[in-house]
């Protein structure tokens, strides 16, 4: 017998048992029928909050191998081999490029940015998008052979890698921290030159740190040019620095011209007309931009109640000034700390004295966020809140903070302190989370066990439940908590979603129609069967009832499966 | 149990039972021929629009020192490029153009220096503060709209009563009473090749999970289809001549022109614009504040000229959770600041003319010594929509633990 046919008809029972309407009563001997649903419930459970949504196979897989040693491979994600994710990204070109590369090829060439512009200007204010739009692809056409691809590839790109990870990828705790942590740092591709620095920041600046230590992952996303450019830091200089002064010493810097040859001007100016940055017009001064400094203190450190103030905000700013980026025009973008643009008096932040040291100062500021009790806290509170409930219990979110703290902020001890505890398996907290726009697609998708061509149309439908991936353009990133996705026009677009998927109607994805029609009968065998398959949370009675009574008017597997990705329960995770 | 979904069976649009009110105060919701329902639009301009300029106080030359090179040049220096004059003190941003007519003819209003009194200079928290209409309280589960709409309860009310032209609904409209979001109208339905079958097993489905979150919101969801479909709003083409811009904020809006002229019952309607956080670049005359303006400028024009007649018993408002401070900074941006600027658009509207009381720039006066000071509490000027426009007789529910009075009000409105 296979380990298939076998977890059916435990499941069966144990689905006998949640609906207290017994079809099947045998239990497998070998252990109470309770141990037995209680273990069933704890890995369906794990496989909700862990990963993306349950595949066939999942619950008898993590079953198998012991969902302790489960949850802990998961933990660790590089142990954990993912070929077969590698294989459907190979297509996504632009994933493996650096910034410079991207920027070489998509980012068009400031000649056609300035002819697009020209045109623009001269159509008015009266013309039509679509006017305006077939002008600039007449331009852009003319730079075809000097541009590897559109612009828009890049974040298409991104979105398809996005959503091909979360269904395929084997290392899936991994892609729901990553997710957790480019919301976290979010970073609006529609800003300017950020479609273009995405690619990198995922890849080389989150990623890498996503288990690590929070304080290095803090660190390379303040040096990051996605972060950099996205919150204005690049352009905060010392107020007393007029512009003109910045420009003299960029271009010093940048060897144009050398009356001081240095390190520094390394790599810089290599191409003719490629001005130096902060390019700045006017004989006036530069000065200060707070929003960084605030939003690293409100946002991605010690939370908005985290005790700081409006001062604290302008001093930090003032550290921060000269943490700029260098090549962000077709260069490559890096970060660079421009002395010049530092404001070098002494400044308190905190109540910490922070005596003039140039790039230091920052690093040292970096370090006191990272360490501070309240950033510990707020880490700890948002990742009890993905992982456990909205309104995660005060004790679990103590003793994560608590081990942050022992353990020098270390994040994967953070989130296994969570994703072990009582509290992430007491039964309070089973179905407990409504999924985001992406969590519902994914696990759907999951779930019916199809298999996705080309993910653009599914990146397509998450945006339209308000989750465009990539473009929240504040930098709070997207809610967690089900208020947030809880409307009509949510609802309604799930329920289409259910439909579409179960039909087959979206657009790259393949739903293999075995797996959606078992060899069932019809009526209330028919939608068991296909809730088993389907949502191994299980249904409640009055779903159930419903589902049996609807279908027994004769619905095709299809509409019977569109209506189980639809219910209430699967809405929850 | 009373569904809400066949109330409009018998009724029609019937009128709201007011019970004893002291009406003498208040407005009828419904205008005499018992077809225009009173309809507020909000507008939340979702960043932090710099008010100081959009409404710039041009002729006042500590605005001119402070920004050096955003300030609006002044409407009398000869330029073309400048601030259109609104009262010889402040003048509109020049890509707001559209509104100017408006303006002339009586029916647009500026509201200076309006604000929360919250300090905060969070983006994140002021939004959530003008939102659920409590500032400095974070624990309050539901929104101003939603508050309103519980304190004067409406038995004929249609499913449209509340709705928001956004993909999921904001915090403004969050909580017990019922409340619509829609991206789009056109979209707004189930599958039709699903077939009925499938329509009323979601239906059954969500209509007995009576424990879930979900509940509500699935008969929402339920009744607004059936509504909608009845009603057919996405018929009513603009009016000659109107074009809206192309792009997400004019479509929401000839949409909520398209509910009212459908007379679905629109009550408070709800639309959000982004992208007013200009720490760089914001610029002056051209810039990228002078974008966005000309998106929301031509849009609300658009709507004005759509609706007609029908504007009489429209108000709309606008709101943005902070202003900009007074300083521009290194990167022809402004940083977070406190008090902006909201307009009042409609029939009722004492337009032509700029509402609250101006606090000036001088230090002194300046909020922690660096942003325009809050002389117009949002919730008093919201509180005299509500009351004068919509009707509402009990505003400790919707703003709750304060007291509103009618000196405090800021005029807004006629009569």
């Amino acid at each position: 017998m296979t380990p298939r046919s076998s977890w059916r008809r435990a499941t069966s029972a144990m689905l006998a048992l949640a609906f207290a309407t017994p079809t099947v009563t045998a239990a497998p001997p070998s252990r109470s029928a309770r141990g037995f649903a209680d273990e069933r419930s704890r890995i369906v459970h794990a496989l909700n909050r862990l990963t993306l949504g349950p595949r066939p196979g999942d619950l008898e897989a993590v079953r198998a191998m012991g969902l302790e040693r489960w949850i802990d491979r998961q933990l660790h994600p590089e142990s954990i081999g993912d070929e077969e994710l590698a294989a459907r990204l190979a297509p996504l070109s632009t994933l493996r490029l650096s910034s410079a590369e991207i920027l070489r090829g998509y980012d068009p060439p400031p000649e056609l940015k300035k002819e697009i512009q020209k045109r623009r200007s001269e159509m008015g204010d009266s013309a039509s998008d679509e006017d305006v739009r077939r002008a600039t692809r007449e331009l852009a056409a003319q730079y075809r052979d000097t541009m590897a691809g559109p612009p828009r590839r890049v974040v298409d790109e991104l979105q398809q890698a996005k959503l091909l990870r979360a269904v395929y990828s084997e290392r899936q705790l991994d892609e729901v921290l990553v997710d957790f942590w480019m919301n976290h740092f979010n970073v609006f591709a529609g800003k300017g030159q950020d479609r273009y620095l995405l690619t990198a920041y995922e890849r080389d600046v989150i990623r890498p740190h996503a288990w690590g230590r929070f304080e290095d992952l803090l660190e390379a996303t303040a040096q990051s040019p996605a972060m950099l450019f996205y919150l204005d830091n690049w352009l905060s200089t010392d107020p007393g620095a007029s512009v003109e002064d910045l420009r003299r010493a960029a271009m010093e810097e940048a060897g144009m011209r050398p009356r001081r040859a240095g390190g520094m001007a390394r790599g810089f100016g290599r191409r003719p007309g490629n001005r130096p940055e902060p390019a700045a017009a006017g004989n006036r001064r530069a000065g200060l931009n707070e929003n960084y400094a605030r939003e690293i203190m409100e946002l991605h450190t010690l939370g908005v109640d985290g005790g700081y103030t409006q001062k604290d905000v302008t001093e930090l700013a003032r550290c921060l000034t000269g943490w700029t980026i260098r090549g962000l025009r077709r260069d490559a973008p890096r970060f660079f700390f421009f002395d010049a643009a530092h404001d070098h008096g002494d400044k308190t932040v905190l109540g910490h004295h922070v005596k003039s040291g140039g790039i230091k100062e920052g690093e040292e500021m970096i370090h006191v966020l990272a360490t501070h009790p309240a950033t510990a806290h707020f880490i700890s509170y948002k990742l009890a809140r993905r992982f456990v409930a909205d309104e995660p219990p005060a004790a679990l979110v103590d003793r994560a903070a608590a081990t942050f703290g022992k353990t020098d902020g270390d994040i994967r001890e953070v989130v296994r302190t969570i994703v072990t505890s009582p509290e992430f398996f007491a039964p309070e907290s089973r179905q407990a989370k409504v999924k985001t726009p992406l969590e519902f697609v994914v696990s759907a998708v999951r779930a019916s066990g199809a298999s996705v061509q080309d993910a653009s149309a599914l990146a397509q439908r998450v945006g339209q439940m308000g989750m465009p991936l990539y473009q929240q353009q504040p930098p709070t990133g997207y809610k967690d908590t089900a208020e947030a996705w809880v409307s009509t026009s949510g609802l309604l677009a799930r329920l289409n979603f259910a439909l579409d998927l179960a039909a087959g109607r979206v657009r790259g994805v393949r739903v293999s129609p075995d797996r959606l029609a078992p060899r069932a009968g019809d009526g209330a065998v028919l939608a068991d069967a296909l809730a088993e398959q389907l949502l191994p949370a299980g249904l409640s009675a009055s779903t159930r009832q419903t589902l049996a009574s609807e279908t027994s008017r004769g619905l095709d597997p299809a509409r019977v499966a569109g209506l189980i990705l639809g219910s209430p329960e699967f809405q929850r995770r | 149990m009373v569904s809400r979904r066949f109330f409009l069976k018998s009724s029609g649009l019937a009128l709201v039972a007011f019970g004893a009110a002291p009406r003498a105060l208040v407005r009828s919701v419904y205008a005499a021929d018992g077809r225009g329902k009173k309809t507020l639009v909000v507008v939340f301009q979702r960043g932090a629009m710099d008010g100081l300029n959009v409404v710039a106080p041009y002729a006042d030359p500590i605005y001119r020192r402070m920004r050096p090179t955003i300030a609006l040049p002044s409407p009398h220096g000869g330029s073309r490029e400048a601030a259109l004059d609104l009262d010889g003190h402040f003048g509109l941003h020049p890509a707001l153009e559209p509104l100017l007519p408006l303006w002339k003819d009586g029916t647009l209003a500026a509201v200076q220096a309006v604000g929360s009194p919250d300090a905060t200079r969070s983006h994140f928290d002021a939004q959530d503060f003008m939102e659920s209409g409590t500032p400095g309280v974070k624990s309050t589960d539901d929104g101003w709209i939603n508050r309103h709409l519980q304190a004067m309860p409406s038995p004929g009310a249609t499913p449209f009563r509340a709705v928001s032209l956004t993909p999921t609904l904001p915090r403004s409209l969050a909580g017990r009473a019922p409340a619509v979001a829609m991206s789009s109208i056109r979209e707004f339905a189930l599958r039709p090749s699903a077939g009925t079958a499938v329509a009323s097993g979601f239906e059954g489905m969500y209509d007995a999970a009576v424990h879930d979150v979900l509940h509500g919101t699935g008969q929402e969801t339920f009744e607004a289809i059936d509504f909608l479909k009845k009603s057919d709003p996405s018929r009513y083409a603009p009016a000659a001549g109107v074009e809206y811009p192309r792009g997400r904020y004019g479509d929401s809006l000839q949409q909520v022109a398209q509910l009212i002229k459908a007379d679905v019952g629109v009550e408070v309607a709800f639309t959000e614009i982004g992208g007013w956080d200009h720490h760089a670049a914001e610029g002056g005359v051209q810039g990228q504040l002078a974008q966005r303006l000309r998106e929301l400028g031509h849009s609300l024009a658009a709507f004005q000229k759509d609706l007609g007649g029908r504007m009489q018993d429209v108000v709309v408002v606008t709101l943005t959770e902070f202003g900009r401070t007074v300083h521009e900074n290194g990167n022809r941006g402004t940083d977070h600041g406190h008090a902006s600027v909201s307009f009042v658009m409609g029939g009722g509207v004492r337009g032509g003319q700029v509402h609250g009381r101006w606090p000036g720039l001088e230090e002194r006066n300046l909020y922690e010594a660096r942003d325009l000071a809050v002389t117009t509490d949002f919730r008093d000027l919201l509180g005299e929509l509500l009351v004068r426009h919509l009707g509402d007789r009990d505003l400790s529910k919707v703003f709750p633990g304060y007291a509103l009075s009618a000196s405090k009000l800021p005029g807004v409105l006629r009569g």
